[in-house]
């Protein structure tokens, strides 16, 4: 990555995914019948950050969480030299009736998020799937998926690359960067 | 960063595998199998493709177990037995398949009496093949499902010790499974009557075992091979009767009590009962015959997944 620049930095996301936390809580409590799915591959990391933080929030709010894979249900597969690897899938319960809310990190084409709406629905029908995502990356979208549940929503160029990292043994910090390629 | 992919066109047999190669599949095997456990067992991914089963040699479980796979990614199968085809009219091996390739199919699955015969057409066609047994030569899907079992049950196959029993001159499971188990970090060893046991079988590294108590006590798997009876018609007879085979070689409920651990027994099929293994083994709590089965249609999707990536599409 050339130029970088800083689109939040840790404070910034802390806050932001304490309100996103706020509002599920103020949408979907009591939890009845309600399952927070991550998207694989980095719409799990959210995730992780999500709940560890709902739990410091609410600490005797218990959510059921799953993650789920997209890949076989992509519309690229044999378009391009790129490999479709598959991920991990764990959906803990029979999705019948239940409240979805996907989690990603950034959205862009919104074509991940409907092959992964397709993969869910092999876990049964859902009353109702909602979107969440930290970065929703406008004026870009292939289709007619917008979320519900926003971080932040930022302008985009051809060219650029939004990233988000997670802090772990190799980075000192989570940021949000924006990238010219 | 390298993208991951299969280092094969075809799979012909084990040896077109690197060790990362089986990982691969053994990763995509794992979510295959989570996709089979699923309210819908079934993903879209090969909608466009079109398989052809083709089955120059009887097959129940591995001709089931192959279209189940294709079946379950979305594929469409088409299927063909010598029995009933055009080969009983003396057409040629290159024709039969150039006539069905000409109906647009992207992919052959291969079962053939002949060793070799996969990678005989492999150079005269553009489609990717799967070796499903040819004569005595591989069967290596049957090996990664193997290999596959016994990972889920024990765990890392590095440093594991896997005892192959029964007729290995005449078996293609056996030669798959040594280069497999090799390959992940396994140690072999192979156990039967000499007249079953070929003399070159030393130089692949292979420990050989004559006497099957002993084997059972070195071993943490014994893979109990099927005795061939249909061989045991000819004018070379490999052991004096059945009964005597059977009680030198036949795994028993006995035999494995006497041991101070449990063993994971495994079996490819189809099961000789009181031949080669009792049914009290077979259908005991070691015995993970049935897994293996099931883990067959996982292993089978993970390899026409990876390979049916590398078409393109026209």
């Amino acid at each position: 990555m050339a130029k970088k620049k800083v689109l939040m930095d840790e404070g910034l996301l802390q806050i932001v995914i304490q309100r996103l936390c706020h509002q599920l809580v103020e949408n979907y409590s009591p939890f009845e019948k309600f399952i927070l799915i991550g998207l694989q591959p980095r719409g799990v990391d959210f995730l992780k950050e999500l709940s560890s933080q709902l739990k410091q929030l609410y600490p005797n709010i218990d959510i059921h969480t799953g993650i789920i894979d997209p890949t076989f249900y992509r519309d690229d597969f044999r378009r391009g030299d790129k490999q479709l690897l598959a991920h991990t899938t764990k959906i803990p319960v029979n999705l019948d009736g239940y409240k979805v809310v996907l989690v990603d990190d950034v959205l862009f084409t919104g074509r991940t998020i409907r092959a992964g709406i397709e993969a869910l629905m092999e876990y049964g029908r859902p009353s109702a799937i909602d979107l969440m995502v930290l970065i929703n990356r406008k004026f870009s979208r292939q289709l007619p998926i917008e979320p519900l549940f926003v971080g932040k929503s930022i302008d985009h160029y051809d060219g650029q690359k939004v990233r988000v990292i997670w802090k772990n043994e190799d980075n000192a910090s989570s940021q949000v960067l924006l990238a010219q390629e | 960063m390298q993208e991951k992919q299969l280092s094969t066109r075809h799979l012909l047999g084990i040896k077109d595998l690197s060790a990362a190669d089986i990982q691969l599949i053994f990763e995509h095997a794992d979510e295959f199998k989570e996709v089979l456990q699923r309210p819908i067992k079934k993903v879209p991914s090969l909608r466009d493709i079109t398989v052809a089963n083709l089955f120059f040699e009887n097959s129940t479980r591995t001709r089931l177990s192959f279209e189940l796979a294709q079946k379950r990614l979305s594929a469409d199968v088409v299927n063909f037995s010598a029995a009933t085809s055009s080969v009983k009219k003396g057409e040629t091996l290159v024709d039969t398949v150039n006539n069905i390739l000409a109906m647009k199919v992207d992919m052959v699955v291969m079962r053939h009496a002949s060793p070799g015969a996969c990678i005989f057409l492999s150079q005269h066609i553009d489609v990717p093949i799967i070796n499903a047994g040819d004569g005595t030569h591989e069967h290596p899907t049957q090996a990664l499902l193997d290999a596959f079992s016994i990972r889920e049950k024990i765990g890392d196959l590095k440093g594991k010790r896997v005892v192959i029993v029964g007729d290995i001159t005449h078996s293609r499971v056996a030669l798959s499974n040594i280069d497999c188990l090799q390959k992940v970090g396994a140690e072999v060893m192979v156990c039967g009557p000499a007249t079953m046991i070929p003399k070159h079988l030393a130089k692949l590294g292979v420990k050989i075992e004559h006497d099957l108590d002993k084997a059972l006590a070195w071993c943490d798997v014994a893979n109990m091979l099927r005795i061939q009876l249909e061989r045991q018609d000819t004018d070379v007879r490999f052991f004096p009767s059945l009964r005597e085979y059977s009680l030198q070689y036949g795994l028993t409920q006995e035999r494995l009590d006497k041991l101070n651990k449990k063993i994971v027994v495994m079996h490819p099929g189809p099961i000789n009962r009181g031949v080669e293994i009792s049914s009290e083994v077979a259908d005991g709590d070691q015995s993970i015959i049935l897994d293996q089965v099931e883990n067959g249609v996982a292993v089978r999707m993970a390899v026409i997944y990876l390979l049916a990536q590398q078409i393109q599409r026209s």
